[in-house]
């Protein structure tokens, strides 16, 4: 297994931190130019470890330099896809981490404010994160003259109260701001016109979590970790009927049967793998044998035709019915659609109705077909992605388990009744 | 409307809440979640008064009332429980959870005991689903349930409540 650089041990105190190296790289960040920090992050190849994969030091470095606003960095921790979990742990094990990690980017784009979006369910984790930053401040590792320069920063926490969109950058945005969380049109970009108008970076947890080490190590060191443009290491959240559910932090590129056997300790009570959605809910689903030869990394999970996403793992064993999974699904992403555009608003009520009849009784010959028509004008036809989270699944447990969705339509019921 | 006043402890805090934004109304949701701490849910006259508060429209209070699902606008049991009904707790039975837990409260979802200790709902992936199946009990998570566990958490809470009495 490779090295831990974000789950090596847990952390519990302020000095338990300090002893283990905390601070020493925003200490070096604070003497450094922030173009040069930029650079190393671009150097890492450091990609968004929320779900897009976006180059986090590109995204840093679309902040205009001579912006005479207010910067923010602004950290995402409205961990809510489906499967993922990741975050929650990194939080719990090491928080000074996240907390070093912003101010560095802090200190990167010349902000002298953090937010720290959470949501509001981890009540607990943003509670222990107040605890650190208050620490943190009266220890002068946050605040004004950091380590005897003239960069200061300063760190909130702010909690969601339940919306699963405000994971989506512009909709967390809004929701700091006192409304809905109803994502923007883009752009601008938040880099440009993010929070309060103003120049802002929006980065996952584990983004952030691994900045220190960058900047500590050099970003060619690690760039030299993972495979090819998926560089680093990154948490699996793996969830289903395995041996050893859990968080694990494994080098991308790893096969995944490897870290089904190795880390998640196989398939639980003798059971066979069905299917595996890799990347959280919204990417699409695996069989069985696309997932057992595929690599956890951006590329290798694109080429087989789905997406690393998050690193939420779900894995499906045999005996589960596909219909009744997607409708889950369907009724996850209706519940949670803002409602702001048609095809997503509609699209999702629709999917749920049409699975509905699959599951209870009444499914018409061609409703797979209704439902595919049903996702495909979903798809890239609104402000966020929140349409085509639902989309995809939908599309590919069609393709990959049609056979199930007639057999469905031609009993009328689900007979399977598996996970009821 | 009935007029709703704010309590001391809300008073306080109010300046420090503003003070960490720019702009008085990102206090909005930070506040409303106090008055829900407070008063276990979120009465429609606090948020004619919050609007007040914060100098932005009622609409824009009740806007953000109505969208965010934590918000309770209606008073419910001493321990609200939330089932978790996503895939990974799905898989993992919490299907059979929700139903042993209306049969032992008696209660559908979205319902709350006689003698107001609990209240059912199911909530979307709670974010910790190498633990499922799970339920929250107000700020608490309570993971990798089975009947049996969860049996004994309910006759737990039942004989806390009635201690607190």
């Amino acid at each position: 297994m490779g090295e831990q650089i974000l789950l090596k041990h847990k952390v519990v105190s302020l000095d338990g931190y300090k002893a283990s190296g905390g601070w020493t790289a925003l200490e070096k960040a604070t003497r450094m130019e922030p173009a040069a920090i930029i650079d190393e992050v671009k150097k890492s190849g450091l990609r968004g470890r929320g779900g897009a994969g976006f180059p986090a030091g590109l995204k840093w470095s679309f902040i205009p330099k001579d912006s005479p606003k207010e910067r923010y960095v602004v950290c995402n921790a409205d961990e809510g896809e489906p499967g993922t979990f990741k975050d929650r742990e990194l939080i719990r094990m090491n928080p000074y981490l996240l907390i070093e990690g912003m101010a560095i980017a802090g200190r990167a784009i010349g902000a002298r404010t953090g937010y720290i979006y959470i949501r509001g369910e981890f009540a607990r984790e943003a509670a222990l994160l107040e605890k650190c930053i208050g620490e943190a401040k009266v220890s002068g590792f946050l605040g004004d003259k950091l380590f005897g320069s003239a960069f200061g920063f300063d760190l909130h926490v702010h909690k969601g109260a339940g919306a699963y969109i405000c994971g989506e950058e512009t909709a967390l945005l809004e929701s700091i701001e006192g409304r809905r969380g109803q994502p923007r049109l883009k752009p601008p970009y938040p880099a440009v016109e993010g929070l309060f108008a103003c120049p802002t970076v929006i980065n996952n947890v584990e983004t952030l979590a691994a900045v220190p080490a960058i900047i500590e190590r050099g970003g060619a060191w690690y760039a030299g970790i993972g495979a090819g443009k998926s560089t680093g290491t990154k948490l699996f959240s793996i969830s289903g009927p395995v041996k050893k559910p859990g968080v694990y932090e494994a080098d991308l590129g790893i096969p995944f049967k490897t870290f089904l056997e190795d880390y998640a300790g196989g398939m639980a009570d003798g059971k066979k793998l069905k299917a595996v959605i890799p990347g959280g809910s919204s990417t699409p689903v695996l069989t069985a044998e696309e997932a057992l030869n595929a690599k956890l990394d951006y590329e290798s999970l694109a080429a087989a035709g789905s997406m690393l996403g998050s690193g939420g793992i779900i894995v499906i064993a045999e005996g589960t019915c596909m219909v009744d999974a997607l409708l889950v699904l369907a009724k996850f992403y209706h519940h949670e659609s803002c409602g702001q555009c048609t095809p997503c608003r509609e699209g999702a009520g629709w999917t749920e109705t049409v699975l509905r009849r699959f599951e209870e009784g009444g499914a018409k010959p061609g409703d797979a077909d209704l439902l595919l028509s049903i996702a495909n004008n979903m798809m890239g036809r609104t402000i966020c992605p929140l349409a085509d989270a639902l989309a995809m699944p939908v599309i590919s447990f069609i393709a990959k388990f049609r056979d199930e969705f007639d057999a469905h339509a031609a009993g009328n019921t689900c007979r399977m009744g598996a996970s009821r | 409307m009935k007029k709703f006043k704010f309590s001391e402890e809300f008073n306080r805090k109010v300046a420090p809440t503003v003070a960490r934004y720019p702009r008085a109304e990102a206090a909005l949701i930070p506040l409303m979640q106090e008055v829900q701490r407070e008063l276990g849910h979120f009465p429609d006259e606090a948020a004619q008064a919050l609007a007040g508060l914060l100098g932005v429209s009622y609409a824009r209070v009740k806007g953000v009332l109505t969208f965010y699902t934590m918000f309770r606008r209606e008073p419910g049991g001493k321990y609200l429980l939330q089932v978790c009904r996503n895939l990974s707790c799905h898989l993992a039975g919490s299907v059979k959870l929700l139903e042993y837990l209306k049969g032992r409260l008696g209660i559908e979802e979205g319902g709350t005991t006689h003698d107001g200790v609990f209240t059912l709902i199911t909530a979307e992936c709670l974010g910790a689903c190498g633990t499922a199946p799970v339920m929250m009990v107000n700020d608490d998570y309570h993971e990798s349930l089975t009947v049996e566990k969860l049996d004994k958490l309910i006759s737990d809470l039942r004989a806390a409540a009635k201690a607190h009495k």
